[in-house]
């Protein structure tokens, strides 16, 4: 029995039969939608950001296909790998990254400015899920067990918050912890925990950055500077709220065009998207992303291995998360914190790193049936 | 290897966690399609408008002032093209390096040069600084070649006032100037049409029509980028020229006059006496108005300042005099309205006559022996104006004086400093000083001195209803479509006449009420018996044409420009009995205590269309300086009288 389903053996033809094409689409899709939008932000012209846009976007697609084809035990062995080598970037970044606008979270690779902590998103869950894959259920709620994990999840996060860049340290704490929480540990943890944050948080607030306290206040009141701080939030706002229904229309985002917008290329690309093209627009591309999420859950489903499982979970959670952090942000729903839309945000690390979690899931999908030791 | 040792209760915890997760996820969308819906559905109008307001940017143009035009259309102040250099700071990248090369440029000094660099601190940084409003031609070209050097600096062709007749209209029109804070706080319409660098009247006409004159902005409305740069012209409209103002004067008049009072302190004043048209209103000395367009100099501004003849103040509005003998038509009017006497009264002036041991005298020290009205009118003789004015009392030559238009404004609310004057009474003497009146008082009130202060325009008025048989008429400056015809007043004034007749043939208080009737009406009779305005005629034609007549020497024998007038030689100062020994001439005497010499005269005599005024400041008699000047002017304005009948039609403002 056991090792009936043991079917490493698939040939590249059923491999490809097993490839998720709706979620293979949907990915195509997203990156179509963001060179458009790429093109736009650039005036209706390719100019710097929309090619470099494309070009990393046709060259880490068809890596993801790629990657695919890896085994998923491959990935489950090379897990903790994955993870100790991002870790190591991390502690270099901090010794010897490139710095620009007042953090520094690159490291210079030549032909690509790597920015680890986004490869961080990926690789804590991978680790953490191979540590659980391994972990009796019994042993989950131990103190060694919750200390480790404390351990593994707490160093990158520091490591990152110190670059400074909160945005990052924010979304690899959530992702790591929707797998832990997907893993069994008791509630009363996350309970203590959150009390914990309570009490210290007036102590985190001391220590945050001027201009990061200045988000938070103005996240709670955007009128209160509106030509400083606030600026962004109420910008964005008006380009959202004026698109109505319909939108004003592709490369016609006044807001946008005119130079309203903060970093449109990033953060603030669906800002410009729902300016263009309106609820219909902003809703479509609201849908592609549940439906990839709904996917990469799915595939966790009907995974049999608890290493894929618990990726699948933990990495679909993760998307949502982006999605729903970028989007509440730009929104205006919580406070300005650099956090970038899948694919759709300008940046090749985040795009890299979203695509090893896309090509993760998609051996996931073509081995579903594979059981790991 | 480990076995496959995640069991049932590890699936069950997943898929449950999974579960709630899921369904969290789900709310939070939810959440974030509320949010789009409400942005982009219930606030979309909101947004839009915002969005909108952000974009789009309107600038004003100066609007174009109307002009000025005289009687005969000639225009008077108009709008000629310059030259200048607009910066808004906003759109430079770097301000002191531009401002530098543009000191280079343009020459500017270094006081020029700091002055717009303290104008730009006091400023908005997308306020517009007019470097140079009138660049010359020259400058103009230098800037243009190197404007790709000068990022954010604007030439500009704007339209400037320009006022050809220089010194000639200066008192009537006045003059404009940038606006200040104050004028834009305290005129909405300035405030309405504002932008950087609008000029706005100050003084005269050019202020009190600013509203007419003033005109529509065109507007420029632009696309802008976040940093309010333009990116492109959304919308314009075109602005709207000023109304064109067409004033009373005649040029050629006001020419003469301003030429007759060269280097002397005084005002003409020339009135139609029957449309109240103003034809010539000058004050001298005066000074060029061009000088104030662009910031008068500061020797230019000394000058004028500390001239000892005051060219800035508008005489023949708010210079105000004792009218001396020119009263004396109406004190003899009001004596012989009132029946305090008759033609033949008759007093012996021996030069001198006494009154509770005070002693008046008359002008002649001899005495002019027994006189009758019209040789005292004729003689200006003062012993005789002393005893009518005791007999009649001054409330009611008050009444007389008034109606005929003393110590009241000529021209209303048209100038801003207009006078009043005043023509006192024994109740204004209680209230004002709180002293009972004099019967001394009397006696000099009657030959136009003490308190009595009157306006050069006022006496013209006066002589004005005087000539043209005692009927009120209505002075103005300005043509308006309404006006009326010279025709219809004469018509009306005929009417008056007849009805007044009637009353006095009825001689009833019963016809009191028609009377009343006729007071309502537009230029109502100012006398009660025709003969009476009849006698002053024949006594003031006496005064120019006869022999010994004070202005004699002045007559026009020509029928044609025949002209009766009463000269007045207002004193300054008290004349004490040692002056008196002394009897010095005006050229002995300092300046500013000789008499002011005045000359009231309407003209042609058989015909009567015109009255003016004169006065010379300190310039001793009025039959040797002041009458003179009316002698030429009548010439010229009879001369003019028939051109004037050519346009007086022309009521259709052409534009």
């Amino acid at each position: 029995m056991q090792y009936n389903s043991f079917n490493s053996q698939l040939t590249l033809f059923q491999k490809l039969k097993n490839f998720d094409f709706i979620l293979l689409t949907c990915i195509l899709l997203l990156g179509i939608i963001s060179a458009f939008s790429m093109y736009s932000t650039d005036g209706g012209e390719i100019l710097f950001h929309s090619k470099s846009h494309i070009i990393k976007f046709l060259i880490f697609f068809p890596m993801m296909i790629g990657l695919s084809f890896f085994h998923i035990k491959a990935w489950h062995f090379f897990s903790y790998i994955f993870y100790a080598v991002i870790l190591f970037f991390l502690f270099w970044v901090s010794l010897y990254g490139v710095k620009a606008s007042g953090s520094q979270r690159w490291i210079n690779l030549y032909f690509i400015n790597l920015q680890p902590s986004e490869l961080m998103k990926i690789a804590i869950i991978t680790c953490l899920a191979k540590y659980y894959h391994r972990l009796g259920f019994e042993k989950v709620n131990t103190l060694q067990s919750v200390m480790l994990v404390m351990i593994i999840l707490i160093l990158p996060i520091m490591l990152v918050i110190s670059q400074p860049d909160l945005g990052t340290s924010i979304l690899i704490a959530a992702s790591g912890l929707v797998v832990i929480w997907l893993a069994g540990l008791n509630i009363k943890y996350f309970l203590y925990s959150f009390i914990i944050i309570l009490i210290s948080s007036p102590f985190v607030i001391s220590l945050l950055k001027p201009y990061q306290k200045l988000r938070i206040l103005t996240f709670l009141d955007p009128g209160r500077d509106p030509l400083g701080a606030g600026y962004q939030i109420i910008q964005s706002k008006i380009a959202v709220g004026s698109g109505g229904i319909t939108g004003k229309g592709f490369l016609k985002g006044t807001q946008s065009y005119l130079e309203f917008l903060p970093e449109k290329h990033t953060d603030f690309i669906f800002t410009l998207f729902a300016e263009e093209h309106g609820l219909i627009g902003s809703l479509g591309l609201l849908l592609i992303y549940i439906i990839i999420i709904y996917r990469v859950l799915k595939i966790g489903s009907i995974s049999r291995s608890y290493f894929a499982k618990l990726f699948c979970y933990g990495f679909g959670s993760s998307i949502f998360f982006y999605v729903a952090v970028n989007m509440s942000m730009v929104l205006g729903m919580l406070p300005i914190v650099g956090s970038p839309l899948p694919i759709m945000s300008y940046g090749g690390s985040s795009m890299l790193a979203t695509m090893i979690g896309f090509a993760i899931v998609m051996s996931a999908k073509i081995n579903h049936k594979q059981l790991i030791s | 290897m480990f076995g496959e040792n995640f069991n049932a209760r590890k699936l069950q915890t997943i898929n449950r966690r999974m579960f709630i997760l899921g369904a969290a996820k789900i709310t939070i969308f939810t959440g974030i399609f509320l949010r789009l819906f409400s942005l982009q559905i219930n606030d979309n109008k909101k947004y839009l408008t915002l969005s909108d307001k952000n974009r789009l940017r309107e600038w004003r143009l100066p609007p174009i002032r109307g002009e000025f035009v005289d009687y005969f259309d000639n225009i008077i102040a108009s709008n000629s093209e310059v030259y200048q250099l607009h910066v808004t700071p906003e759109e430079v990248e770097n301000f002191r390096y531009l401002m530098l090369r543009l000191k280079n440029i343009l020459e500017l000094s270094n006081r020029e040069f700091k002055k717009i660099l303290i104008k730009k601190k006091k400023q908005k940084s997308w306020e517009t600084i007019v470097i140079s409003d009138n660049l010359t031609w020259e400058q103009f070209v230098k800037v243009n070649y190197y404007l790709y050097d000068l990022v954010g600096a604007k030439p500009v062709i704007s339209v400037s006032r320009y006022y050809p007749f220089a010194d000639n209209y200066t008192h009537i029109l006045g003059y404009v100037s940038e606006a200040s804070k104050e004028d834009i706080l305290k005129n909405e319409t300035i405030k309405n049409h504002h932008v950087p660098g609008l000029k706005v009247g100050k003084t005269g006409l050019e202020k009190s029509f600013e509203d007419l004159l003033i005109g529509d902005n065109g507007v420029e409305r632009y696309e802008v980028n976040a940093y309010g740069k333009r990116i492109k012209q959304i919308d314009y409209k075109e602005g709207e020229q000023g109304k064109k103002i067409r004033l009373t004067i005649d040029t050629e008049i006001q020419k003469l006059s301003n030429t007759l009072l060269k280097g002397v302190a005084g005002s003409i004043s020339v009135m139609d006496i029957y449309t109240g048209e103003i034809i010539a209103m000058h004050s001298s000395p005066s000074f060029d108005p061009n000088l104030f367009l662009f910031g008068i100099s500061q020797d230019d501004w000394q000058l004028i300042r500390n001239n000892p003849l005051k060219p800035l103040v508008n005489k023949t509005l708010s210079g105000l005099y004792s009218p001396g003998s020119t009263i004396k038509p109406i004190v003899a009017l009001s004596a012989l309205e009132n029946n305090i006497i008759n033609k033949d009264f008759k007093v012996n002036c021996t030069g001198k006559t006494e009154m509770y041991g005070q002693t008046y005298h008359c002008w002649k020290k001899e005495g002019h022996g027994i006189v009758d009205l019209k040789d005292a009118m004729k003689q200006s003789c003062d012993t005789y104006f002393y005893e009518i004015a005791r007999k009649l009392g001054v409330d009611r030559l008050k009444v007389t004086a008034n109606k005929f238009g003393l110590g009241e404004k000529v021209l209303q609310e048209v100038f801003s400093n207009e006078k009043s004057g005043l023509m006192p009474d024994t109740q204004w003497k209680k209230k004002k000083l709180g002293e009972g009146w004099l019967i001394g008082e009397t006696l000099i009130t009657g030959i136009g001195q003490g308190y009595t202060q009157t306006t050069p325009l006022q006496l013209c008025l006066m002589m004005a209803q005087l000539a043209n048989g005692g009927h009120k008429i209505y002075p103005k400056i300005t043509v308006n479509e309404n006006d009326e015809t010279y025709e219809e007043v004469k018509s009306l004034i005929e009417k008056n006449y007849k009805i007044n007749k009637q009353i006095n043939k009825g001689l009833n208080e019963s016809s009191e009420s028609l009377f009343s009737f006729t007071k309502e009406k537009r230029h109502n009779t100012l006398y009660k018996n025709f003969e009476n305005i009849k006698l002053i005629h024949e006594a003031m034609f006496a005064s120019t044409n006869e022999v010994r007549g004070t202005s004699y020497s002045s007559r026009i024998e020509n029928p044609k420009y025949q002209f009766a007038g009463k000269t007045g030689t207002s004193q300054v100062k008290r004349i004490t009995a040692r002056d008196r020994e002394l009897d010095l001439k005006t050229s002995e005497i300092a300046y500013n205590d000789r008499d002011h010499a005045l000359f009231i005269a309407f003209g042609p005599y058989k015909n009567p269309r015109y009255a003016l005024s004169i006065v010379i400041e300190h310039g001793g008699s009025g039959s040797s300086t002041a009458a003179p000047i009316a002698k030429k002017l009548f010439k010229l304005i009879i001369d003019r009288h028939k051109l004037r009948e050519k346009v007086k039609n022309n009521k259709s403002l052409k534009i």
